[in-house]
């Protein structure tokens, strides 16, 4: 039995990796966890320049969950390259993968282009949707067609191969996933966080300056296996599922539904080991189950509701 | 270095007015913490998701003991209320940068409402001559203990007790005067102390508040602005868990 996991040709050692925007770039974290033991880790946004964010309040807590308006807050590719990707050095076993973020297709082209020799990032993941920023991000993830032009523009640019981070705040997530394979993406990621809102009730105020943010946590994960579950019935391509994923249990749901892999977000912050606790959690499941492979953790069906393409 | 513990409690009592003290033993956090620091607490309600940050009122460094002092805020202060000795809680610490040791003159310790109990773990390991100024609503808390540390001057808001007003009508009414102020509490009267400190050319050092989510300097959920460009984020924005809770007043806008 073995964990490994192919993502578009690149071999990760397990299907655990942390979500974006919620471990940095593992440097905080490695004080209380090892970095190591994780498949891949996600990077933060990066930017071609150094954003500032969103004001704060960037954080309101809900039921099983959380609003987030962190406003994609990130020090700059420049920065990124020479502080996070060089500590990321000592973890060769563990993927990095750049979280990628832009106003506008230059920007993210920027970003691209200035990451397309470094070593150490092993794939890119283009975020068209995050729902704190008001131009670009979000714009691009909403509509078919400039998802799939911004896919062939980062394509056309990519030294890595790319990952298109899909949004849920849409009508239909498997028409998103086929215009990002259309446009050439080798692998999807979703779910972003789904739009939302909170209100302090005795301040009589927003609870977050921004008004809106983006709900995660367990709060979401029905919504982030369906939406899953459609969109790996629908492309060929490999997807990485997240969303509300807390335990093991819950990474082999997305697994079943059809996820490659899968990306551990708002669990870091209730339980530092999550992740780590995840991946042992998975291979005691196939352990039990007699598998071989994590591919096999898939629920295999005739006639499924959305068929393969 | 930062640890992640089961926390056992040994005491939980009530102070009055919704105010709990706890006394925590842990393997590690207590042998590195200082003033000003403090723990993640996390909920046994799983729907509860993020944890609690909670200064340090006490640190007992040889018996490895931690003392919080909190106020019934919501549900997951209210959790913790209910713990009783024995009872294990896990904790994440010592979190952030506390005040600044080293003796700078004569020293003003001012605290409002919640943000009194940091303040006293900092009283007593401030060196040099110091005066505390403590506002309260009406009934004080830990007034025994900081008066065996500093003498100690007390506003109230209902005038029951000392100075009526706030902790600046206190400061005035005793005609105190100092090289360097220590606070926490609530955002006005910091802006108030930032102002008092600038028109008498005094350092202040301050304890901010922020909405967190991972409590380490990871999510930047917890920010402030900064008058200038900080070096981790390369834009005017500071962590209040990593380069705070504590701020020299000037170098943070709010
Ligand atoms: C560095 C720091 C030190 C603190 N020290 C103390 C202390 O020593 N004693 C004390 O009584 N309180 C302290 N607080 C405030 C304390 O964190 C909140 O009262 C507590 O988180 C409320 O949780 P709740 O579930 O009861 O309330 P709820 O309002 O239900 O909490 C909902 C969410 O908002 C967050 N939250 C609510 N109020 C605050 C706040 N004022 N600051 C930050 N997050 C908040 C909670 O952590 C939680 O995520 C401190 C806050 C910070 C940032
Ligand atoms: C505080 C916070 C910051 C985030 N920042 C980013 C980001 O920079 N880029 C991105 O693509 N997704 C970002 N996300 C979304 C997560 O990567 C993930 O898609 C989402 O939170 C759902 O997973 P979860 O429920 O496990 O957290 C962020 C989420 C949170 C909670
Ligand atoms: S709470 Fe995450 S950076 Fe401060």
């Amino acid at each position: 039995m073995n964990l490994e996991v192919n993502i578009a040709g690149v071999v990760l050692k397990n299907p655990v990796m942390t979500a974006s925007g919620t471990f940095g770039s593992g440097m905080e974290y490695a004080e209380l966890m090892d970095p190591g033991l994780l498949g891949a880790i996600v990077t933060k946004g990066v930017a071609s320049v150094p954003w500032p964010g969103n004001p704060g309040p960037r954080i309101a807590e809900t039921a099983s969950g959380m609003l987030n308006a962190i406003g994609l807050q990130n020090p700059g590719v420049d920065t990124f390259v020479k502080r996070d990707l060089k500590f990321l050095e000592q973890y060769p076993d563990t993927r990095v993968i750049v979280n990628v973020c832009g106003h506008t297709e230059e920007e993210y082209l920027e970003v691209v282009d200035r990451l397309a020799d470094e070593e150490r990032v092993d794939l890119l993941e283009i975020n068209i949707s995050c729902p704190n920023v008001r131009e670009g991000g979000l714009a691009f993830g909403q509509n078919p067609k400039t998802a799939e032009a911004i896919t062939k523009s980062v394509k056309r640019h990519a030294k890595q191969p790319v990952i298109m981070k899909l949004s849920p705040n849409v009508t239909d997530i498997r028409e998103m996933a086929r215009a990002a394979e259309s446009g050439g993406a080798d692998a999807i990621s979703l779910i972003n966080t789904i739009t939302g809102m909170k209100f302090d009730i005795m301040r009589r105020k927003f609870a977050l300056a921004n008004r809106t943010g983006g709900l995660s946590g367990p709060a979401i994960k029905p919504v982030a296996v369906r939406m899953v579950y459609e969109a790996a019935h629908t492309v060929s391509i490999p997807v990485i599922g997240m969303g509300g994923i807390q335990t093991w249990q819950d990474a082999v749901e997305f697994l079943m539904a059809g996820a490659s892999a899968v990306s551990v977000g708002t669990a870091n912050f209730h339980d530092p080991e999550a992740a780590p606790k995840i991946v042992e959690g998975i291979r005691g499941y196939m352990e039990r189950f007699g598998m071989e492979s994590v591919s096999e953790i898939a629920l295999t069906e005739s006639g499924s509701a959305s068929g393969a393409s | 270095m930062k640890y992640k513990e089961e926390a056992e409690i040994l005491s939980q009592e009530s102070l009055g007015e919704d105010i709990f003290s706890m006394w925590l033993r842990t393997e590690h956090i207590a042998k590195e913490a200082e003033p000003g620091q403090f723990l993640s607490l996390y909920c046994r309600d799983e729907s509860r998701l993020l944890p609690r940050p909670i200064s340090l009122c006490e640190i007992d460094r040889e018996n490895c003991r931690l003392r919080l002092v909190y106020r019934i805020a919501g549900a997951g202060t209210r959790e913790f209320a209910g713990l009783q000795a024995g009872d294990r809680i896990t904790v994440l610490g010592p979190l952030g940068h506390g005040f600044p040791l080293a003796e700078s003159g004569r020293a003003l310790i001012v605290g409002g409402g919640i943000g009194v109990p940091p303040l006293l773990q900092l009283a007593r390991e401030l060196p040099g001559e110091k005066t505390l100024v403590m506002g309260y609503r009406s009934r004080t808390y830990l007034e025994q203990e900081l008066r065996k540390e500093a003498p100690l001057v007390i506003s109230t808001e209902d005038g029951s007790l000392g100075t009526k007003g706030n902790v600046i009508d206190a400061i005035r009414e005793n005609h105190l005067t100092a090289d360097t102020i220590y606070a926490c509490g609530p955002l006005p009267m910091l802006r108030a102390l930032k102002s008092f400190a600038q028109e008498h050319h005094m350092k202040a050092w301050i304890s901010m508040e922020e909405k967190m989510a991972c409590g380490i300097g990871a999510c930047l959920g917890c920010v402030v602005t900064s008058r200038d460009i900080d070096d981790h984020s390369k834009v005017r924005n500071v962590r209040v868990c990593a380069e705070g809770p504590v701020f020299d007043a000037e170098e943070v806008i709010f």
